[in-house]
């Protein structure tokens, strides 16, 4: 297949599914629904995998790029193409969806609609991925809201409304400021057609020609306040618990796996190449919302009784380090040169090979959450206690899982945060010390629950009848992620193969981009 | 010269403005065809709503026959028809056509739920014909008396509208609240009307702004230059009687009560038509008055005054509809902070145009227009389908308040999700058309920005109240969709293969489709926005 086709084809194959599925198909037979989707989502993740062996390894650029215009009197253009950054998020939505498809079969309420929804969700979510222009991007950025809002907000538990709202206000605050963002960039780009372009914004910025120094500044924050919200970052996590817990199981999958990571690919998309000297200038900034998102997260997952809400705080935790291991970018400001450029390079592998892993462990842990709570019914961690009696395989998978989580050597949660915290200590030791010491807590409160759950001598809550092993299709989803996860431990290669490339280039855009800055800077002082 | 020369140039002026004014007259032979109709018992035979469709199809199709011939030549044609008291060019067409198919739209809807009963019928369409030629002589006057005019002949059918439901205490009180203010509005906008015209010495708009640069020439240009005082004076008068019909804070007060009052097809027509209407003169004088040597500081300082009105009225319209619990009268207020949002184009515009850099800026200023047109369609569109599911809904359970849409999922599936677009849309999500909007008038109140800092303020306002406005475009929602159906309430069983569906259906397809390919439109717009920038200004 044509490979620029392929683009617009993977996010647009789960639209023309959804419409399929509301036009076609009859919603009392939800068998034969449940089905299509699955189909969906499967073609939808084949197509990713299909571009991943046409993609070239080891190139820097953008590949199978697309442009087509489309408001010509704006310069906004349908622009797709993947690189080493995106690629990896592409397969791990394609993959997240339809792992969570095959978690949807616990929903039974209203399944026509769920499934559309679902299917919209991942459209968006591809397109986020995917796009190269600004409007585009902001776009399908908006266009999950809608589908989630409705996902929680129907499917959720007791307090859907008030996550479901939670979710969208919070997202929606984040998106106004990045669409201000937009607009100082659309008005600065050197030349009209470029203005939403991403790729030539980023160009133009590494030249020191898009914004000003002290704009930068601004719209640096503008655009990571709207990321971190998404990432999520300390103080601005305060949805994500409440989205989570609420959430059906394999939406919780999907916001884990997937919606997360889009802050992350948001800051390194979009915010550090486009106003590479804001970033610098708020490196500190980053690096200590980071640490405190660590130590927090793990913190408040100490303190849970909920099973859904102590892996909710997890991610609070885990994306920390994603968040910490972008921003370890130390420069020498007497002369604007890097100090050891090599160590930040290697934080941005890190955080890159750590989103892929959290969405990946911790898709699994809610996955596993979602198991025991279909068939008890409660989630309170003090009302569990021998299941590795009663379920063995589940037991067992859900211990490889969790350790994923929490950073065992050979799976692939170690990785990064020990790419991260090494990258750490060459920006500043204290706060790698700080970092560090959050895998302790993370060991702590991962082990902990899975003494409370896990082992024991009985099961201590209510419904004890109903703990019936796993079936086919939860094995086989459990099987899947665990199976990833020790592939991505023992063979981090195969992401660093395709991540290095990009990330090598994107840093060095970014120093230039800041060394020009800096030069105008000191310019401006020299004239004062 | 003498009093025959006089009579042949009159009548060839005549002659050829009439085919210019096709549209407005079509409408008005059909307003003449339904009251004779009535009197000879025809609308027995045939019912008035049909006369009224066909009516308003062929101005539809005159306007876009206008607007084909006018694209059609490279050149930007403006001509002054009637002596020049009304201008013939895109923007003109524009309107015209808005305007023709929103009386179409109107007309279907009005067929479709049988507000006016077949009695009434004839009265009702030939107010809203009457409207209608007023609006399109609002977005054409050339002349402060036809702006005057225009604003009349709107608000006077629109009074009678507003209290058309018979009997209904509530309706006759919004229809007596809109009167009284309608007129207090109508004279002091009269009196301001004087003092440009008396200070300036003419009313011909498109000399307004040639009269005010010589009146400041040699003087300060500023407040302090008596003349320029006088002319400011007038011009905020004005402004005070089209602020009226934009329901701009603090000239609100009718906006809720007469919505409330009236039924949901007419308030639907006048949260978009009047103020479609009232945007157009709004330019227009504003264009008018804009480039005068001597004046631009003043000029930008009522930009400015704009923005500041526009981000009060956004606000303040989003925050007063959280604790409605009726929907005409919570989308009232939607309506006032929609009119806040466009507001906003035209206060960029007047910064911009302003500036000393306004010939750099030319794209710029077509593109603040552009913006405003293109959200008016949009709006257009977006609004017109709430109201229409909101008087759909009537039908069935006779009542207008939010609670009565409980669970309506469960039943009428198509209505609900015309809802969700349109409400969406409204709320400035993609991909839906409102978005569009809102991005290009933020973009072109961002520029004005580089001209006067507060315009940066303005955006932050606009866009602040994206999120304000979330919160209860989704609590309409939420109870459609997340609340389960009360065992006791009347079912609304709208199916999806009935003319109500394909109604709404069609008008939300629209509302995606602006937000899918905007091109069409916003070069329409924008074709629309260069006639009326490029005046020439002295």
């Amino acid at each position: 297949m044509n490979p620029e086709f392929l683009l617009s084809a993977i996010i647009f194959v789960p639209t023309i599914g959804a419409l399929l599925l509301a036009l076609l198909f009859d919603s009392k037979n939800s068998e034969a629904m449940r089905l299509f989707a699955m189909a969906t989502t499967l073609v939808t993740f084949g197509l990713t995998l299909m571009l991943w062996g046409d993609f070239q390894e080891g190139t820097s650029g953008i590949q199978f790029e697309v442009a087509k215009q489309w408001i010509p009197t704006w310069n906004v253009y349908y622009r797709l193409g993947v690189d080493g950054i995106s690629l990896p998020l592409v397969l791990l939505t394609g993959l997240v969806s339809a792992l969570a498809m095959g978690a949807s079969w616990s929903i039974t309420k209203h399944v026509k609609g769920y499934l559309v929804l679902f299917l919209m969700l991942e459209s968006g979510m591809m397109g986020v991925f995917l796009s190269l222009d600004f409007f585009l991007f902001y776009v399908f950025w908006e266009v999950m809201l809608l589908p989630m809002y409705f996902l929680i907000g129907v499917w959720g538990g007791p307090r859907k409304e008030y996550a479901a709202i939670k979710f969208f206000l919070y997202t929606l605050a984040g998106s106004v400021l990045m669409l201000v963002a937009m607009l100082m960039f659309y008005f600065n780009a050197p030349e009209p057609g470029g203005r939403f372009n991403l790729i030539y914004l980023a160009d133009a910025a590494s030249k020191g020609g898009l914004l000003s120094p002290s704009l930068q500044i601004t719209a640096f924050v503008m655009l990571f306040i709207g990321f971190a919200i998404k990432l999520p970052a300390f103080p601005v996590h305060t949805w994500l618990p409440d989205a989570h817990v609420e959430a059906p199981t394999p939406i919780s999958m999907i916001l884990a796996g997937v919606l997360l990571k889009m802050g992350g690919y948001g800051i390194i998309r979009i915010a550090f190449p486009l106003c590479p000297y804001g970033a610098q200038y708020w490196a500190w900034t980053m690096v200590a919302i980071g640490v405190i998102s660590i130590i927090y997260g793990a913190f408040a997952a100490l303190a849970q009784t909920d099973f859904k809400r102590l892996v909710a705080y997890s991610s609070v935790s885990h994306m920390g380090y994603v968040l910490l291991g972008l921003a370890v970018w130390k420069v020498n400001e007497a002369n604007g040169q890097s100090i050891g450029m090599d160590y930040w390079q290697m934080g941005l592998n890190g955080a890159m090979f750590q989103m892929i892993a959290h969405g990946i462990s911790s898709a699994g842990m809610f996955f596993m959450v979602g198991v025991i709570y279909d068939r008890v019914h409660h989630r309170d961690l003090n009302r569990f206690g021998g299941l590795m009696g009663k379920m063995p395989l589940y037991s067992g998978l859900s211990a490889g899982l969790f350790f994923a989580g929490l950073g065992l050597p050979g799976l692939c949660g170690f990785i990064g945060e020990v790419f991260v915290v090494l990258s750490t200590w060459n920006f500043s030791w204290v706060l790698a010390i700080v970092a560090a010491s959050g895998v302790i807590l993370t060991a702590g409160y991962i082990l902990w629950a899975m003494q409370r759950v896990y082992l024991g001598a009985e099961y201590r809550g209510p419904h004890p009848e109903d703990l019936t092993p796993m079936n086919m299709r939860e094995t086989s989803i459990a099987v899947t992620l665990l199976a990833l996860a020790i592939v991505f431990g023992i063979f981090p290669a195969i992401l660093f193969n395709i991540m290095e490339p990009s990330i090598t280039s994107m840093s060095k855009a970014a120093e230039s981009g800041y060394q020009q800055s800096a030069a105008q800077v000191t310019q401006l002082q020299a004239q004062r | 010269m003498l009093f025959t020369d006089l009579i042949n140039s009159l009548i060839t002026d005549t002659t050829q403005s009439i085919p210019r004014f096709g549209v407005e007259l079509c409408l008005s032979a059909t307003i003449v065809l339904m009251l004779l109709m009535r009197l000879s018992g025809l609308d027995r035979l045939i019912p008035a709503c049909l006369t009224a469709t066909v009516g308003a199809l062929v101005a539809t199709f005159l306007a876009y026959k206008q607007f084909d011939a006018l694209h059609a030549k490279d050149a930007v044609v403006t001509t002054h028809i009637f002596t020049g008291l009304l201008v013939h060019d895109s923007f003109t067409v524009f309107f015209r056509g808005f305007l023709a198919l929103f009386l179409l739209l109107t007309v279907a809807l009005t067929s479709l739920t049988g507000i006016p009963d077949e009695e009434d019928s004839p009265d009702f369409y030939s107010l809203l014909f009457g409207a209608t030629i007023g609006m399109m002589l609002m977005a054409s006057a050339n002349n402060l008396l036809m702006l005057f005019i225009g604003v009349e002949m709107t608000s006077v059918p629109s009074y009678a509208m507003v209290g058309f439901l018979k009997g209904r205490k509530v309706s006759s009180e919004a229809a007596l609240k809109y009167v009284v203010y309608g007129a207090g509005a109508a004279g002091v906008m009269l009196y301001g009307i004087s003092l440009v015209g008396g200070v300036l010495g003419t009313t011909d708009m498109s000399l307004l702004s040639q009269r005010l640069a010589e009146a400041a020439a040699g003087g300060s240009g500023g407040l302090k230059d008596p003349e320029v005082r006088t002319v400011a004076l007038g011009t905020m008068l004005v402004m005070v009687g089209l602020a009226f019909k934009l329901s701009l804070v603090p000239f609100h007060f009718w906006c809720p009560d007469a919505f409330e009052g009236a039924s949901a097809e007419v308030a639907g027509f006048l949260s978009v038509a009047s103020k479609a209407g009232a945007f157009g003169l709004l330019v227009r004088f504003c264009l008018a008055l804009s480039g005068a040597k001597g004046t631009e500081s003043l000029m930008i300082s009522f930009g400015l005054g704009l923005g500041f009105i526009a981000c009060i009225t956004t606000t303040f319209g989003n925050l007063a509809a959280y604790t409605q619990t009726n929907l005409k009268r919570l989308l009232a207020y939607s309506t006032i902070a929609h009119a806040g949002y466009m507001v906003m184009a035209v206060a960029a515009l007047l910064v911009l145009k302003n500036s000393p850099q306004a010939a750099t800026l030319t794209e710029n200023i077509n593109q603040s227009i552009e913006g405003l047109l293109y959200y008016l369609v949009v709006y257009l569109f977006m609004n017109l389908g709430a109201f229409a599911v909101i008087a759909i809904a009537r039908n069935y359970t006779f009542s207008e308040e939010v609670d009565s849409f409980k669970g309506l999922i469960s039943q009428s599936p198509t209505l609900c999700i015309v809802m969700l677009i349109c409400m969406f849309s409204l709320v400035g999500m993609p991909p839906f058309g409102g978005f569009v909007g809102k991005l290009f008038i933020f973009a072109s109140a961002f520029k004005a920005g580089e001209v006067h800092g507060f315009m940066y303020v303005v955006v932050a306002f606009g866009a602040l109240n994206t999120v304000f406005s979330l919160v209860y475009y989704i609590r309409v929602l939420r109870t459609m969709f997340l609340e389960a159906r009360p065992a006791d309430a009347r079912p609304v069983p709208v199916r999806l293969v009935s003319w109500e569906s394909a109604f709404v259906v069609t008008l939300a397809v629209f509302v995606l489709l602006l937000g899918v390919l905007p091109h069409m439109m916003s070069q329409t717009a924008n074709d629309a926005a260069q006639a009326i920038a490029q005046l020439p200004n002295p």
